[in-house]
């Protein structure tokens, strides 16, 4: 075979076009560069170890970002071109994608401003290139999915304001407030959170089985942005794991720090990922798989092994690992049970599933839905049928640390809601588990801080003091288009209408009690 | 306990080749078709060898044009000019 490559081999060409542009400083102090470096304990004694599995140089990343730009954009077009959201398997998935737009396409941003940041932060030139390119990955991610979903804003209601929802509306303090608490630890707790709990042993949940889900569904647009991310998001994981393999064998010291930051971002992403296993088992008309099955594949099965690869170095799996593995058969559905009561004061729709449906759920989980959740669901779907569709007007109890409603239940016993409090300083503060209190007594001075959306609004720094104001006023949510039951909404009559049937203006959501 | 190694790719003419080619060279490993993707898994270890890939394709190929086409992976990486290797220690 004649010899492929006169060019540099692949490793050589890493090591020049990154490594070797990289320089000792003379006149300043290294620690005066980059001052970040240490304060959190973590000791670095050798940053030429840094590993980058991918040895992607930046001529060739902009290369292969490039085609996937083109492929995507090509296909953005197609969709629009052809009114794709016409082709899709019922409106009220769309639904999905407005809690997409407003709770994870800001934190693609997010990420964005925190990679840019840390980048900064590190003296090795390894870390600081790995970081710069994850950077603008997650700008073209942010970007990528606001074009895609600008077909939809014509189409649908509630995806006019997503940053400005983001930055305000009650559910998505805990998506926002997930990433602040990431953003404003330092570079290493950063990336061990970020790159590692969350992109390498989470983020699959959200961006594989759910993608695959889109493409289900007929969201031709959605799919493929989620997978040209995810194309990146491989790189990314890479960089977690190996963001970790090298803390952890530049120092023994490390090690106990870094597995308190995994306990903790563990907890944090699976607490958040509630969201996701709500969009899956109930926002899917055509769905792929339970979020149970993607949580034992994704992250039992592949975080299992992940976590032997990892016991070497004196890892052990996350705390508190057995009670989300428990929680798998119940977070979905008491997450949309919640969203459920209070569809008044969201921007996407909600409702009970249909028969088959709830035969679907009854089968993805013959432990806990027929026991726990099924006559819940089908007495409010009974009542709605006799013109008392259910609100809840109480505004809920929040988690101190991820912020959302004191909803979830004991591991022991599913009849008993899990909270726990604590008196700090003089202050009583609550939470949904004792993964999220443990987080609290770790750096209280950080969570006393937390801006939960239900203590301001009744202290009245939300333009209002009851439900519809803020809804309308502070959040931006129109009422009677974007929220209440999807069944007789704008949404459904003008889906009906694609569809070419008569909509049932009986069934209306706007006569209800709600606040 | 087993420990598996995935990649995951999108179900497009491109990725093929690649299901061909790892097929090949895992025949142990187990392909699992899902909507819009396709996903396979082994135990431990996987390999892409450029050389199968350029029998495939018919053409040169470069391990990094992967990148266009992966949804994910897990597992260990190595990457060199002749493969890409994913596995657990």
């Amino acid at each position: 075979m004649p010899v492929k490559n006169k060019k540099l081999n692949l490793k050589d060409k890493y090591q020049y076009l990154t490594r070797d542009m990289a320089w000792e400083p003379s006149y300043q102090k290294k620690e005066d560069i980059f001052p970040n470096e240490s304060f959190e304990g973590i000791k670095i004694t050798d940053w030429s170890q840094w590993e980058d599995p991918f040895r992607l140089t930046m001529d060739a990343y902009w290369k292969y970002q490039a085609e996937k730009e083109k492929k995507l954009y090509a296909i953005f077009d197609a969709f629009a071109q052809n009114n794709g959201h016409q082709n899709i398997s019922d409106a009220r998935y769309v639904n999905a994608l407005k809690l997409f737009l407003t709770g994870v396409s800001p934190l693609e941003h997010a990420a964005f401003q925190g990679y840019a940041r840390v980048g900064r932060d590190f003296s090795g030139a390894g870390a600081r290139v790995a970081c710069q390119m994850q950077a603008i990955d997650e700008l073209r991610h942010s970007q990528t999915q606001q074009h895609a979903m600008s077909h939809y804003n014509k189409h649908f209601n509630g995806l006019h304001d997503a940053a400005h929802m983001h930055d305000r509306v009650w559910f998505l303090s805990v998506p926002k407030s997930f990433f602040d608490d990431a953003r404003t630890a330092g570079p290493f707790e950063f990336l061990t959170a970020i790159s590692f709990s969350f992109e390498y042993v989470l983020t699959n949940l959200l961006f594989v089985p759910f993608m695959s889900g889109a493409a289900y569904n007929g969201d031709m647009a959605t799919v493929t942005f989620g997978f040209s991310a995810q194309s990146d998001e491989a790189r990314h994981m890479t960089l977690g794991l190996e963001v970790i393999k090298f803390i952890l064998e530049q120092h023994e010291d490390n090690v106990p720090i870094v597995q308190r930051w995994i306990d903790k971002w563990f907890w944090r992403g699976f607490r958040l990922l509630s969201l996701v296993g709500m969009m899956m088992d109930y926002m899917l008309p055509n769905r792929v798989m339970s979020w149970a099955e993607a949580w034992e594949v994704y992250y039992e099965q592949n975080g299992g092994a992940l976590f032997k690869d990892l016991e070497r170095y004196g890892i052990r799996p996350p705390k508190y690992q057995d009670v989300a593995n428990d929680a798998k058969n119940h977070v979905s559905h008491q997450a949309w049970a919640t969203f459920y009561q209070y569809g008044h004061a969201t921007n996407f729709h909600t409702w009970m599933p249909e028969k088959d449906e709830l035969d679907w759920l009854s089968q993805k989980y013959p432990e806990t839905f027929d026991k726990y959740y099924r006559p819940r669901f089908e007495y409010w779907a009974k009542e709605h049928a006799e013109g008392r569709r259910f609100y809840n007007n109480t505004l809920p109890q929040l988690c101190q640390v991820c912020q959302i409603p004191t909803i979830f239940t004991e591991k022991d016993d599913p009849t008993v809601l899990s909270h726990r409090q604590i008196v700090h300083e003089g202050e009583r503060y609550h939470f949904c588990s004792d993964g999220c209190c443990d987080i609290f007594e770790d750096e209280p001075e950080k969570y006393v801080q937390a801006w939960l959306p239900v203590h301001q609004i009744y202290q009245g720094n939300c333009e209002g003091g009851d439900v519809e104001t803020v809804v309308s006023k502070y959040y931006h949510i129109n009422i009677g288009e974007d929220n209440f039951e999807y069944i007789g909404s704008p949404d459904h009559k003008r889906w009906l209408s694609i569809k070419g049937k008569q909509s049932d203006d009986k069934e209306s959501g706007s006569s209800q009690d709600a606040a | 306990m087993s420990q598996l190694v995935f990649i995951a790719f999108q179900d497009n003419d491109n990725a093929r080749y690649l299901v061909d080619a790892i097929a090949e060279d895992n025949p142990a490993a187990e392909i699992q078709h899902q909507p819009a993707m396709i996903r396979i898994q082994a135990e431990k270890r996987l390999v892409i060898n450029r050389e199968t890939m350029e029998e495939k394709l018919g053409r040169d190929w470069d391990v990094q044009e992967m990148l266009i086409d992966v949804i994910s992976i897990g597992g260990n990486v190595d990457e060199d000019d002749d493969h890409f290797i994913l596995q657990w220690n």
